[in-house]
């Protein structure tokens, strides 16, 4: 029963990361960068249905609307106006400068909101459900989250194989140049993927504060790091690999947690990592790179 | 300057006089400060920042050995620098009363800290280093937090009956009346000698820097930047690629090492979190790498400075000072890595504005010339 119950929240936390980590992923596919503002994109996200839904008292659906629309804008703001400028540069000044925004969210978000954590209100307000006579209780936010999660990744599967945007986006990620030649606008495609990454960050971060209700500037920073290795662990370029990675870091995370100790799960987290690193050097899902001479 | 010196200071060819400049820049910012300090000129906000700074300057240029020197993006710097610092803590906290000697006390520190940081290094380098780039860099992110957690959870306790450790608590360490905690988890180790100076950390610096700069233009340098340029290559010609990415890994383990004992015996308290131990501190080192400008170590001196004095030269502005420093830092990379900035660059360099206004002089000239 206690398994059954870790293995819920698991799979709960983990599909959370799955929603950032396909940010990450999809990101890296196309622009080939690591985007390492994307976990402080959740915080903003999870900000702004703070602001909208429990300062201004609108409607929910209000405040999930700006939530997505807004994080939507600002990662297309942030390509825009600090990556696109970039494009064809050295790899790590391109890291460099998603580290710049990324100090520069944390640091806005202080100055507006401080320091001092928020508690943050969860999207349903329900009693748990209670099984077995109380022995297992799953929470609804648990529930939500993974419905959504399902949701959101079926939807994205759809988009990436069957529409004509989607299609653009794997031409992208495979040659760049070659895309462009068959008249694929790659600037316009990679605007779509940040476009499409921050939303889910908003998803995720609104998911993530309903289930672990203090918001703090920092919020973002873990399990930014934590998705970003669930991208790495599934293989980083690869949608189905993102979505494997995330859950299976937040089940071993959770079971971790459970049953070794609380203070270990993430040094047990990144040693699971390391390990499956070793036998498959390009995560689970991941495409065998040639060497070429 | 005699020819052993000269030596010394980066070999004797022509382009070596690059490395003379560099020691020779850190030389006279010591004097100076040296020289401001002694005649009282200088901030109480700025002597404090002398150790962090010479701290840095021994980060950045090491991790520079790793980044621009081998290729290998390495995200968990800051781990070895822990290492290192935990060691040497618990090394001159063991042995405060036994050994009163301050300098002896703190060469054995030293050595400490950067074997077992090196040691460290040569462990994770062994898996690590079978990875290729950005699953690299994952993975020494992934031990850095590895290390950082076992340290914070880490308790060490020292009675009549031997060592005691344990991973829970203070009381689970089971000591005798006459036990000393020496590691209490989370809280970290107290006490440690307080013997780090400026002086030392120029010391510090100055053998970083000698190391890195013979390492680059040594043989053995080439054969690495070799491994850097072409791996494939450079296998093919015989070259054995583990042992010398092996021996660059363990290398710039333990000058972190080093810093990390700047560090710990520059504090009151040493614990670890992610802003001193965890990803937060990597990344900052590899920001001084890059700013600096990747495989230059005279620029990794001059970021380390600059961008550590910044944020407290900054310090007018309060509450604006980190989001005008976030600011800065995506501003100067946009200026220097932009491929259309840099164009314009170098279009209105002093350099060629001077070329062209020269030039204009006799335009035609050229213009008939082609036709």
């Amino acid at each position: 029963m206690q398994f059954l119950s870790f293995l819920i929240s698991g799979l709960s936390l983990g599909s959370v990361y799955a929603l950032i980590a396909l940010g990450y992923t999809m990101v890296y596919g196309i622009a080939k960068m690591l985007n390492f503002a994307h976990g402080d994109v959740i915080m903003v996200g999870a900000y702004l249905i703070y602001v909208v839904s429990t300062m201004q008292h609108l409607p929910l659906w209000v405040g999930i609307l700006a939530s997505v629309a807004g994080c939507t804008v600002l990662g297309m703001l942030i390509e825009r106006l600090a990556y696109k400028p970039l494009r064809g540069a050295q790899s790590l000044a391109v890291l460099i400068t998603a580290i710049g925004v990324s100090y520069f969210l944390q640091n806005a978000a202080l100055l507006i909101f401080g320091s001092s954590p928020k508690s943050f209100t969860s999207v349903i307000n329900r009693k748990p459900i209670s099984l077995f006579g109380g022995e297992l209780v799953i929470s609804w936010e648990a529930i939500l989250t993974l419905v959504v999660s399902v949701l959101i990744m079926i939807a994205l599967t759809v988009f990436i194989n069957k529409s004509k945007q989607g299609k653009a986006m794997r031409a992208v990620s495979e040659d760049r140049d070659a895309a462009q030649l068959m008249g694929i606008n790659v600037n316009r495609t990679i605007t779509l993927t940040f476009a499409i990454g921050s939303a889910l960050a908003a998803v995720a971060g609104i998911l993530l504060c309903s289930s672990y209700p203090t918001l703090t500037p920092y919020t973002g920073a873990m399990p930014g790091i934590k998705a970003f290795t669930a991208a790495v662990f599934g293989g980083i370029g690869s949608v189905p690999g993102a979505m494997l990675g995330g859950v299976l870091i937040g089940i071993i995370q959770m079971l971790a947690n459970g049953y070794i100790s609380t203070q270990l799960s993430d040094a047990i987290v990144f040693a699971v990592l390391i390990i499956v690193l070793l036998v498959k050097p390009t995560g689970l899902l991941g495409k065998k790179i040639n060497e070429k001479v | 300057m005699s020819q052993k010196a000269i030596k010394l200071l980066g070999g004797n060819r022509p382009k070596d006089k690059n490395n003379i400049i560099t020691i020779s820049l850190v030389v006279a910012l010591f004097a100076i400060v040296e020289l401001l300090k002694g005649t009282g000129h200088i901030s109480n906000l700025l002597s404090g920042l002398l150790v962090p700074i010479c701290m840095y300057i021994t980060l950045a240029v090491s991790l520079n050995l790793v980044v621009g020197i081998l290729g290998e993006l390495s995200l968990g710097h800051a781990g070895f620098m822990c290492v290192g610092a935990y060691s040497s803590a618990l090394f001159s906290l063991v042995t405060k009363d036994m050994i009163p000697m301050t300098w002896l006390r703190l060469i054995l520190a030293f050595l400490i800290g950067g074997l077992v940081a090196a040691i460290f290094g040569l462990l994770i380098g062994v898996p690590v280093l079978r990875l290729k780039g950005d699953y690299l860099a994952i993975v020494t992110l992934a031990f850095g937090e590895i290390i950082k957690n076992l340290v914070t959870i880490l308790h060490l306790g020292v009675d009549s009956h031997g060592i005691h450790f344990s991973t829970e608590s203070v009381a689970a360490l089971h000591l005798q009346e006459d036990g000393k905690i020496l590691i209490k988890g989370a809280l970290g180790i107290t006490g440690v000698p307080k013997s780090s100076t400026f002086e030392i950390g120029f010391i510090i610096v100055m053998l970083t820097l000698l190391v890195s700069l013979n390492l680059v233009n040594s043989a053995k340098g080439r054969v690495i930047m070799a491994i850097r340029d072409n791996r494939i290559a450079a296998e093919s010609v015989g070259i054995n690629i583990t042992t010398y990415k092996l021996f660059v890994f363990s290398l710039s383990a333990f000058f972190a090492g080093l810093a990390g004992v700047l560090y710990s015996h520059n504090l009151a308290t040493l614990t670890a979190n992610t802003n001193n131990f965890g990803y937060n501190m990597s990344i900052a080192i590899l920001l001084l790498v890059v700013l600096g400008g990747v495989g230059s170590i005279r620029g990794s001196v001059i970021a380390a400075i600059i961008l550590t004095a910044l944020p407290e030269l900054l310090r007018g502005l309060s509450d604006y000072r980190m989001l005008i420093y976030s600011i800065l830092l995506i501003v100067i990379m946009l200026f220097n890595a932009s491929p259309k900035l840099v164009a314009l660059r170098e279009r209105y360099s002093p350099k060629n504005l001077f070329k062209r206004i020269f030039r204009k002089k006799q335009p035609e000239k050229e213009a008939n010339a082609d036709v």
